[in-house]
């Protein structure tokens, strides 16, 4: 009784206390908000989350049963099946999750303050997206670790089936294209971060041949040897960037980076995975890992003040980053950190397979989601610590504030942001950059914001190095999840062309390989030229584009979750996946129909399509920019044919689950729980947790 | 105290090549002479490069 008071105090001023952070955060106007309000807010929500809601959904809604053996136990073969310390899958889960998309969407949707990011990447996630990682991977479980795409068509039918298996291959090559233009953007002009980039490939190859020839297995001892060398190439691309007649070789415009990148993904994609793809695997999880333990540390040291205000008059839409009202743009351009649907393809691929226990799933599910959305957090703090006039001229586009830097500090100081050329130039000296204005994407300014933050908290006089690691911590993990993904873009091809001609389905058979692999590559390539040629940056069209995949692949997820629920006679719980889903439903469609009805070109892909050639037919076009305007209208039409792809694919998933749930509901025959019998477990508790 | 805090480093070490799949081949060994004993093993290099092809072969890693 004694410890059930004292529990109930301690939850209760744990529920105060986090009250209290997210009224000052969310009330507070004008004064300066200390960042350590974000992490106290952040932390409580999701400690009360965890404790109350994850348990309850465990315990009631999934009806979790400690006694039943999971697939690890009963499938055990020692490679894929393997009963696992909740503490290991947890930490592989983590890192399998955990990519760049976190850090990147609170970068741009701090356009609109800080407020709006910041409440959806709370609310997003306990609501959302940790429920979402949950019941998939609970589901999944309960199904022998089978996929989401199998899972879709044994519960709801072939239709469900091929949407998840089309909206995954779609939403990687949209994902590769938007993240390699962030690398370029990173690496525009800049012979610092060129080379340093350019210096992880051999440096991954290196470690592949140490790990596969030298001494093979011993990842560790290979990984630290790189790690090194990473941290020796920061250092060398400042002293190339020294160079008279060297830092020429680095010196790059975006399109010549374009190519490179391009052709980097093809070689990647067809070189063996030893050699590149894992080693970088490894390189660019430890680097993660200790880059967010980092950024931890000094925010908490810190207590760095938030400059940004909680809103900005760019809630209206015409913010500069990505044109788009408040509603339903934030909720789109965050993905990763309050929902995302790419977790549900991780949840029932390798995590299910390892589990050891059933009661595992609550940590794992929701608690690795909830740390997701904390790195998603302390993204949005890096970029709201920065100046917002500096934050701005960072992100916006040229093609929206002005080719000049008078004409960007000009448009920006107007907006109520005010910065100066001098303080944009000293800045751009202190980071070792030759200028800091437009350079979009997102790596750049949270470069700046973590470069900041880790100066203030270990020495100012680094600033040049803390932010040309930030840009190689981000460029390292986007290249492997361009490898990795392209790799799985060209399995996914090559499964479907088996089907056509048996050959080609052959994932070992080198012709096969090549042709699947330039497919995949060229239809992310088309996409990253055309952001790179775009004069408004590129990111504006890429990455609500991506958001919008990303939220669909989540909502494909959850209709499967619901199905399951009603089918199981759990009918008066199916809320908790049915909300979440229909707030997507409301959001994504919202979005794809102001994509393409809106009369705004820099909203509407049609209206950008038809403003660009109505200006190319009166002749209103400088030379330059007539020359690819035709590529450009093509591109906005494209756009719009696949925005309009993805909403229906959408809406012919959410009405097929619905057709299963009410042909149950009212006795018909549908297709049946595909659940894997019960075996009761045979693994011994000391064992379980060794 | 100096006892505990050699377990409680060894048992770090022990996280981080479970973590890192540092111990693999060790756990592989282990693993085969329970489940096919009497059978021969890979060599490491077999076991690692197999190991590494079966691991990226799907969805590893998300944005």
């Amino acid at each position: 009784m004694k410890t059930n008071l004292f529990t109930f105090f301690i939850w209760m001023g744990v529920a105060l206390l986090g009250a209290a952070a997210v009224g000052g955060i969310a009330l507070n106007r004008g004064e300066a908000v200390n960042a350590l309000w974000f992490i106290t807010a952040a932390l409580c929500v999701y400690a009360l989350a965890y404790r109350f809601y994850a348990a309850w959904i465990a315990a009631t809604v999934l009806s979790i049963d400690a006694t039943r053996a999971t697939p690890a136990e009963r499938l055990n073969n020692g490679r894929d099946f393997m009963p696992t310390n909740r503490w290991i899958v947890f930490g592989h889960h983590f890192a399998a999750i955990a990519g760049p998309g976190p850090l990147i969407g609170p970068t741009l949707a701090a356009q609109f303050g800080y407020l709006p990011g910041t409440l959806w990447i709370l609310i997003g996630a306990v609501l959302g997206g940790c429920v979402q990682d949950m019941v998939t991977l609970f589901f999944s479980m309960r199904r022998d670790g089978r996929s989401l795409g199998q899972m879709a068509r044994d519960e709801l039918g072939s239709i469900g089936g091929i949407a998840a298996l089309t909206a995954t291959f779609l939403i990687m090559i949209i994902l590769i294209a938007v993240l390699g233009l962030v690398v370029v953007n990173a690496m525009k002009h800049s012979p610092w971060a060129t080379s340093t980039v350019a210096a992880t490939i051999p440096i991954a190859m290196l470690v592949g041949l140490y790990m596969y020839k030298l001494r093979p297995g011993h990842v560790l001892e290979g990984s630290a040897i790189g790690v090194i060398l990473l941290l020796l190439a920061v250092v060398g691309g400042g002293w190339i960037d020294q160079q008279a007649g060297l830092r020429e070789l680095f010196d790059h415009p975006g399109l010549p980076l374009a190519f490179a990148i391009i052709g980097y993904g093809f070689a990647a994609a067809i070189l063996p995975v030893w050699l590149l793809l894992a080693p970088r695997d490894y390189l660019s999880t430890f680097m993660k890992l200790g880059t967010i333990i980092l950024l931890a540390l000094a925010i908490v040291w810190l207590c760095p003040e938030i400059r940004m205000p909680a809103l900005t008059q760019f809630v209206d839409g015409s913010g500069p980053i990505f044109g788009g009202k408040l509603f339903p743009f934030v909720f789109i351009t965050i993905a990763c950190g309050a929902i995302s649907g790419f977790h549900s393809l991780i949840a029932s691929g390798t995590t299910p397979k390892l589990l050891s226990n059933e009661r595992d799933i609550r940590m794992i599910g929701y608690g690795g989601m909830a740390l997701e959305s904390f790195v998603a957090i302390m993204a949005m703090i890096a970029a709201t610590v920065l100046d917002p006039g500096v934050y701005f001229a960072i992100n916006s586009p040229a093609g929206v504030v002005g080719k000049t830097a008078a004409e960007a500090v000009a448009t920006i100081s107007a907006w109520g942001f005010p910065v100066t050329v001098e303080q944009m130039n000293q800045l751009a000296k202190q980071m070792g950059e030759a200028t800091l204005f437009a350079r979009t994407g997102g790596a750049p300014s949270l470069a700046v914001g973590m470069a900041s933050i880790f100066g203030s908290a270990f020495g100012e006089h680094m600033l040049a190095l803390w932010y040309h690691f930030a840009i190689m911590f981000e460029a390292i993990f986007i290249l492997t999840t361009l490898d990795a993904g392209t790799r799985v873009g060209r399995f996914m091809l090559q499964d479907l062309l088996g089907n056509i001609w048996k050959p080609l389905g052959r994932t070992s058979w080198y012709p096969s390989v090549l042709f699947s692999s330039a497919v995949v590559v060229s239809a992310w390539g088309y996409f990253l030229y055309i952001g790179v040629i775009d004069p408004n940056g590129g990111v504006n069209i890429l990455w609500p584009l991506f958001g919008i995949s990303n939220q669909i692949l989540a909502a494909i997820a959850l209709c499967v979750a619901t199905g399951i629920l009603v089918k199981s006679g759990k009918l008066k719980y199916a809320w908790i996946t049915a909300l979440p889903l229909v707030w997507l439903v409301i959001i994504t469609s919202t979005a794809t129909w102001q994509k393409l009805a809106s009369d705004d070109p820099r909203i509407g892909f049609l209206a950008a399509a038809n403003s660009l050639s109505d200006k190319l037919t009166a002749g209103a076009l400088p030379p330059d920019k007539a020359a690819v305007a035709p590529q450009l209208i093509f591109n906005q039409q494209l756009d719009a044919v696949l925005a309009l792809f993805f909403a229906a694919l959408l809406w012919l998933i959410v009405i097929d689950m619905l057709r299963v749930c009410a042909r149950h509901l009212r006795g018909r025959p549908v297709p049946p729980l595909s659940e894997a019998p019960h075996y009761p477990t045979q693994l011994e508790e000391a064992w379980q947790r060794d | 105290m100096a006892a505990r805090l050699n377990d409680l480093l060894r048992g770090l070490w022990r996280v981080i090549r479970r973590l890192s799949g540092d111990d693999g081949y060790e756990r592989y060994l282990a693993h085969h002479a329970a489940a096919h004993p009497n059978t021969p093993v890979l060599p490491r290099q077999e076991w690692f490069a197999l190991q590494q092809q079966q691991k990226w072969s799907g969805i590893k890693r998300c944005c």
